[in-house]
Parts: C-alpha cells; sequence; structure tokens
C-alpha cells in the first residue's frame, strides 16, 4: 500500500528542522521516511530520549515530502522545501 | 541542512504553551492531532470560527491543545454539547475528536441520534481499541479474543464496527484510516469538513501504554507496521463488510459520501414557515 | 406598552416569561409533569427564531444547554426528579464552568419513578447538592403562575449575572394550575445580559473575576478559550494537581454565590410583624400556609409565614436573626424533612423548629396546617 501521497514530479528537495526537546523517540520517522534520511541520534534530549538525525551520507537524499512532519506524534519535526533552480541562482 | 530551534510552523494552531502534551511515546493521538491541524491549514480555516469538543479520555485531550475555542466536556457527552453549540451558533464550524469509549460506550446513543438527525457537525473518533486514560480496560472496539485489564482472558465482547454504525445511524459521510495513512486521513478530513451534515471519521491509532502491551504490539512502531502490512484501502466498500479483526486486514478508505438534508436547515426553515410578524 | 392580562397554567407561564427573558435555546426530554413546559417550547420557540430541540436522553438535553450557552444563547431545559437525576454531572460541569442556564424543575412524588402525575417538593437538596465536589447552584420557588412568568425572568438573569446554573424549582401544581397572570410593559421588565470581555485576546483571562464574576467570551468572538471540567486556573488550563488552584476555584465557585446570598435573597413575610409562631413553606404549600396563618389569626393567635421564593443559597443569616424574636417555626413541606434541617441549623438552637411533613402526592390542607399552628401554640 501507500501511505504517503507523492507530491508532482519536481527536483526539491527538504529542509527538516528537529525540536530535539519535543521528540519522544518513536522511531516513526525514522522507519517511515521513503528516503531513508533520517537516523537515531546517540545524543539524549532533556526527557531522555534520543532524537533522529540525518544520514550524512547525502545531503540532497531528502525529497521535501513532509511524510516525517505528518507521521510525528510530537510535532518535533518539520521541512521546508526548497525547489532545486531556486537554489541555482 | 538540520536546524534546530526554529518554531514548528504548526505550533500557531496549538497553545503552544501546553505542548508537550501528555500522551506516550508513539501514541497515535499526536497524529490525528497534527492531521486535524494540517487540514485546517490547508483549507485555511478561520480559528476564530471554529470550535473543537471533547469528552474525556487520552483523545479528550485533544481539544485542549488546539488554538481555538475548545471544549472538554463530561465523558459521552462531547456529541450533545457539539449539537447545542452547532445550533445555537451556526456560523462556527464544529468538530468532536474524541474516543472509542467516550463516543460508543458512555456516549453511544448521542452518536447515533446526532446521525440520525444529521447535525451538521464533524466526528473524528479514534479508536485504540481500548480505554487508554483509566488503564487500558476493554471498549466497545476491543476485538474479540483481546486481553484488557478488564478482560484478562480474553474479551468475550463483539465489538462495533463503528463505521458500519455510523452508516446505519444516518451519516452522510463516513471513512477509516489508520494513523500511518496520515495524509490520507489529513485529506478525509478536508472532506469531512467540507461536508454539510454529520460526518464521521474512525482513525485506527496506537496506544501502545495500555493495549499495545497486552497485545503483543509494546512498541508502537510495530503496531504502525503491522497497518502498512495489513491495512487494504476498499472506498466505496458496504461498511458492514470492513469488520477489525485481530491480525486481520484493516479494511480503510472512505465508505459513505451522500447528501441529506441537515438539521440546522429544516430548523431554519421551519423558523421562516412560523416566524410571527 | 400597556401591561397585559392573560389566564395561563404555570408551564405556559415560564415558558412564556423565558421568553421575555431571552431564552432562544430549549433542549429537553418529555417527562410527567413537566412535559407541558417542553411542548408549549416547541410551539413557541420558533415563532421567536429560538431552537427547540427534543433530545434523546436528560443528559444530552442538559449537555446540548452548554454547548448553546457557550454558542452565545440563553438556554432553558424542563425536566422532573428522574431527568433532573440524569442531569447531575452535567450540572457541576455548568458550576464549574460558570455556564449559565436554566433548568425548570417541575416535582412529583419520589423518590424513584414515585407517583409521576401527583406533586411532590422532595428535590430541594438535590438541587443543591445533587452533584458531586464542593459548588453552589440558585434554586428559585414560584408559587403561582404569576410567579412562575415574573421569578423565571430572574432566574434568568441571576444565571447569566453570576454565571451559574439555576433551578427553577416547580412543583406539579403550580405547573398545571391556571390564574391570571399580569405581563408588565416591556420597558417595565428587566432583563440582564451577559457580560463580556472588553479587552484584547492576549489579556483575557476567561476564568479571571471581575468584581466577582469573570466576563464569557463564548464560541466564535475570538478569544479561543479553552473549557474544560477539570480543575483549571484562571486561563482555564486544567490543573489537575495543584492544591492552590483547586482551592482558589472551588471558593471562587462558591463564594461568588454566599458572599451575594443577601442580593439573591427573595423572600414574601405575611403577618410576621408580630408573629410568635412562623410558618416556613414554598411552593404550592406557600399557599395552603397563607390560608392556615389567616385561620389562626381570626383565632388570635399570633402566626406568620415566611415563604421562601428563593431556596438556594439558604437565607441563614436572615433565619438567625428572625429567631431573635421568634421561637416557634413550623417548616410544612412535600416530603420527609429538608427545608427544615437547614431552618434549623440557621436558628442555631435559638429557636423551636417542628416539621409538618406531607406524603401521599398531595399538599398540605389549610387545617392540617392550622391544627399544627395550635398543636406548637398550646405545646409551650
Ligand atoms: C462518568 C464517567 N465515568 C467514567 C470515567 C472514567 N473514564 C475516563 S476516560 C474513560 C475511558 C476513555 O476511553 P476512550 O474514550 O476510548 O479514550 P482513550 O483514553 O482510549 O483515548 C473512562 C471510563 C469518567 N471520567 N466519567
Ligand atoms: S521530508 Fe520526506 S524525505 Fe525528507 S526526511 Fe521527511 S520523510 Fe524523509
Ligand atoms: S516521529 Fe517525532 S517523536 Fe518520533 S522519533 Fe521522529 S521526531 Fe521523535
Ligand atoms: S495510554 Fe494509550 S491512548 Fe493514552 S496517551 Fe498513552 S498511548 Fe496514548
Ligand atoms: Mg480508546
Amino acid at each position: 500500500m501507500t501511505y504517503w501521497v507523492e507530491e508532482e514530479e519536481k527536483k526539491v528537495h527538504g529542509k527538516v528542522y528537529i525540536i530535539k526537546d519535543r521528540c519522544k523517540q518513536c522511531g516513526f520517522c525514522i522507519e517511515f521516511c521513503p528516503q531513508g534520511v533520517l537516523q537515531q541520534s546517540e545524543e539524549f534530549n532533556a526527557k531522555g530520549y534520543h532524537p533522529p538525525k540525518l544520514v550524512e551520507t547525502d545531503e540532497k537524499k531528502c525529497v521535501g515530502c513532509g511524510f516525517c512532519q505528518m507521521i510525528c506524534p510530537d510535532f518535533a519535526i518539520f521541512v521546508e522545501k526548497e525547489e532545486e533552480n531556486e537554489e541555482r541562482d | 541542512m538540520e536546524i534546530e530551534a526554529r518554531a514548528n510552523p504548526m505550533d500557531k494552531y496549538l497553545r503552544a504553551d501546553r505542548i508537550p502534551h501528555i500522551w506516550c511515546s508513539g501514541c497515535g493521538l499526536g497524529i490525528v492531532l497534527n492531521a486535524f491541524l494540517h487540514a485546517i491549514e490547508e483549507l485555511n480555516i478561520d480559528l476564530d470560527k471554529l470550535a473543537v469538543v471533547s469528552g474525556i479520555g487520552c483523545t479528550g485531550r485533544i481539544a485542549g491543545y488546539i488554538n481555538t475555542d475548545s471544549y472538554h466536556t463530561t465523558h459521552g457527552r462531547a456529541i450533545p454539547f457539539a449539537t447545542g453549540l452547532k445550533l445555537a451558533n451556526p456560523e462556527m464550524k464544529v468538530v468532536v475528536i474524541s474516543g472509542d469509549g467516550d463516543l460508543f460506550a458512555i456516549g453511544g446513543n448521542h452518536f447515533i441520534h446526532a446521525a440520525r438527525r444529521n447535525i451538521d457537525i464533524t466526528v473524528i473518533g479514534v479508536n485504540n481499541y481500548n480505554y487508554g486514560m483509566t488503564g487500558g480496560q476493554l471498549g466497545p472496539t476491543t476485538p474479540l479474543g483481546a486481553r484488557t485489564t478488564t478482560s484478562p482472558y480474553g474479551n468475550i465482547e463483539h465489538p462495533f464496527n463503528l463505521c458500519h454504525v455510523a452508516h446505519a445511524a444516518g451519516a452522510v459521510y463516513v471513512a477509516r484510516w489508520t494513523v500511518l495513512h496520515a495524509i490520507r486521513l489529513k485529506n478525509s478530513i478536508k472532506e469531512a469538513l467540507n461536508k454539510r451534515g454529520f460526518s464521521f471519521i474512525e482513525v485506527i491509532a496506537a496506544c501502545p501504554t495500555t493495549y499495545g502491551r497486552r497485545n503483543k504490539m509494546p512498541d508502537a512502531l510495530d503496531e504502525m507496521r503491522f497497518y502498512r502490512e495489513h491495512s487494504v484501502i476498499k472506498h466505496g466498500i458496504d461498511p458492514s463488510q470492513a469488520n477489525i479483526e485481530i491480525g486481520k486486514e484493516i479494511v480503510v478508505g472512505k465508505f459513505v459520501d451522500i447528501e441529506k438534508p441537515t438539521f440546522n436547515e429544516a430548523v431554519e426553515e421551519l423558523k421562516k414557515k412560523v416566524k410571527k410578524k | 406598552m400597556k401591561k397585559e392580562i392573560r389566564f395561563w397554567n404555570g408551564s405556559i407561564a415560564v415558558s412564556e416569561g423565558a421568553i421575555v427573558a431571552g431564552c432562544r435555546f430549549f433542549a429537553g426530554y418529555p417527562i410527567t409533569p413537566a412535559s407541558d413546559i417542553a411542548e408549549y417550547m416547541a410551539l413557541r420557540l420558533p415563532q421567536e427564531d429560538g431552537i427547540f430541540i427534543q433530545m434523546e436522553d436528560e443528559i444530552a438535553s442538559i449537555a446540548a444547554l452548554l454547548g448553546a450557552s457557550w454558542g452565545g444563547a440563553k438556554v432553558m431545559t424542563s425536566t422532573s426528579g428522574p431527568g433532573f437525576s440524569l442531569m447531575q454531572e452535567n450540572v457541576g460541569l455548568a458550576a464549574v464552568t460558570e455556564t449559565p442556564l436554566v433548568i425548570a424543575e417541575v416535582q412529583r412524588a419520589g423518590p424513584s419513578t414515585g407517583m409521576p402525575t401527583l406533586v411532590g417538593q422532595g428535590d430541594v437538596m438535590q438541587s443543591r447538592w445533587g452533584s458531586h465536589g464542593d459548588y453552589e447552584t440558585i434554586v428559585i420557588s414560584p408559587s403561582s403562575p404569576q410567579e412562575s412568568f415574573d421569578l423565571v425572568i430572574r432566574a434568568f438573569n441571576l444565571a447569566e449575572l453570576y454565571r451559574v446554573p439555576v433551578i427553577f424549582l416547580m412543583d406539579e401544581c403550580i405547573a398545571h394550575m391556571s390564574e391570571r397572570v399580569v405581563i408588565p410593559p416591556k420597558e417595565e421588565i428587566e432583563v440582564v445580559e451577559r457580560i463580556k470581555p472588553n479587552v484584547s485576546p492576549e489579556k483575557y483571562m476567561p476564568f479571571q473575576p471581575v468584581n466577582d464574576i469573570a466576563p464569557m467570551a463564548t464560541a466564535g468572538m475570538g478569544y479561543r478559550v479553552h473549557v474544560t471540567g477539570l480543575t483549571h486556573n484562571e486561563k482555564g488550563y486544567p490543573m489537575t494537581t495543584s492544591p492552590e488552584v483547586q482551592e482558589w476555584m472551588v471558593r471562587h465557585i462558591c463564594d461568588k454565590i454566599r458572599k451575594n446570598e443577601h442580593k439573591i435573597r427573595d423572600i414574601e413575610e405575611y403577618r410576621m410583624e408580630d408573629a410568635e409562631i412562623a410558618i416556613v413553606a414554598f411552593g404550592i404549600v406557600g399557599r395552603s400556609a397563607k390560608a392556615a396563618v389567616k385561620m389562626a389569626r381570626r383565632h388570635r393567635i399570633k402566626a406568620g409565614l415566611i415563604r421562601l421564593k428563593t431556596i438556594w443559597p439558604f437565607p441563614e443569616s436572615y433565619f438567625e436573626s428572625m429567631a431573635d424574636s421568634i421561637k416557634k417555626f413550623i417548616v410544612a413541606e412535600i416530603n420527609y424533612g429538608q427545608i427544615k434541617l437547614e431552618v434549623e441549623r440557621a436558628v442555631h438552637g435559638k429557636a423551636s423548629v417542628e416539621l409538618l411533613p406531607k406524603f401521599g402526592g398531595a399538599v398540605h390542607q389549610p387545617m392540617e396546617i392550622y391544627q399544627k399552628i395550635k398543636e406548637v401554640k398550646n405545646g409551650n
């Protein structure tokens, strides 16, 4: 099944923001990111959870689909889309 | 690329001074709230003209987090409260968000009658198969055989199929999603909010703490994976064919979308007819 | 505008009074002997641009009242004992969320399903203590169709003024008896409107009293209020483990009524100027008690009547000072002793208080009360 709706095909990237102290380490964003952009960090937040962090290999892997933001129960992660051509000029 | 210390853009729809919310790690309720707020945003609904009403339970706490007129009522009574609010103030968009126990056990009578009257409200019922708030007791949607604190040997009661109940009672819009279908859920909420009359969305949500733990899904992630592997979208299916059973596929989708005059419209018509000069 | 004369029963009078007071929302569930009010409101409210809805039960009815009141409407329901019992959880919600609403409670003989068509006055304590925890209500009791009209307007005014549920405690006799009702010219009727906030939403504290009462921002006014039955602070936010907030909130919802008891108080005194024996009565019994006082006076017994038009908050200090001169109180009520307990408590042993109960779903005959007066007089 498809559990996210794909945006139209365009070279877009996302900028991921993580509000670490809100994270409760459910792992949803990591598990369900279609690009495998996220992983659990070693670091502890104020509540003692490990917030996610980005997998460092590919900077532009995030396609800005926003699914991590939709699936996060704790308003701890959100994404801003940036379009490829915008970045070039 | 990853930047912190910026406010989540959804915070403007939240009573941000009350976040973090009380819900457990992995609890599906945050996703329901998030999907609802995204729907509000995309529809550009004026928060001053939106009222959210909840009953009592973990789900019942949703109202208190939304930055709008919000009413946390008594157990089971969100729907009649919303009925009064909508009738007295028809300009408001009125949404009830509450739990399976609240809406279908103690408040079950109100649900069917509001649907029958076609009161112009949207009801989002979060089905986590149990009473989360009070420690995981059996509820009207607990699947046959499931273990809860009051069915320690396995549930011997037949559960409600909420969408079937809603359909039979007369709801004009009926859909079911799991919290994994966050985007479809959001789209469905948008449709329901735009619908005239009594619309109902059932959201299957993980309650790892009191339900999952006793039913071999202690980790919410396992439950989410189960949704991924076992839910099938069947739009337009007769909701009576969409029972929920342990370990079986979960049928999701939009089941009902019909037109019918609402109670509010009927009242306005009546008033015009009998009004004293 | 001139005054108008009508021949109405108490049910019609209370309904018309409610409409004059501004009631535009009624939700109810049929029950004898209160159904006449619902039926009449079903007829009248749509004509007045109001809404009538018959709910699926009394719990739904009062919940709808709360919702409609927060929607900005003046609201009423009618019921009798069994239905009033079902409403109690939400009476508490109304008290704690300071929601104005009026419940016309037409008492029948209880307990339980009791004697549905016969009169009773057994819901006095229930109308004060029916819900759990500490809270206050205002309870008003009419003795005639005229008072059903006049006092229900006051019931609405007090509900709005104090943001409190008001119980309009009628009885089967008053609801069903027809009498002349004088409707004063509109401009002579005082109608109180809800106090709304006049500060910006950022500065507004929904449960912070200003002169005892917090201005009320209802749905759609842009104040985005959170309303909860959980213990909450002046912002309306749940504070479920704070002893300070619980004390503040409970004191507030009680004290706003207790402190103003003397302003809410409404008592009719009849032949009390030189009375030595006082009958205490309310509702339909107030009428036979008055006849009994007349009989006693014809026999040169110095009896008088204290008729309570407001029952709760109980006029404690009134009775305490009355007990300086009156040494004998007789409380006549259609129950097995409810107001009697309050009078006894209020007089602090300075006077004797005797109960004249009534059973069987009937009203005391004047002669019965007169006999009791004689008995008490001869007892000294
Ligand atoms: C009249 C009344 N009875 C019982 C309760 C206790 N109670 C609080 S929440 C709840 C069940 C909630 O279950 P559900 O609606 O499924 O919500 P969840 O916590 O699962 O989200 C119960 C029984 C109550 N608050 N009021
Ligand atoms: S926006 Fe999409 S691709 Fe980017 S991290 Fe989130 S889920 Fe992954
Ligand atoms: S979904 Fe949210 S709470 Fe869960 S791990 Fe990711 S950031 Fe943390
Ligand atoms: S008990 Fe269950 S429903 Fe309640 S917050 Fe925890 S996970 Fe969610
Ligand atoms: Mg539940």
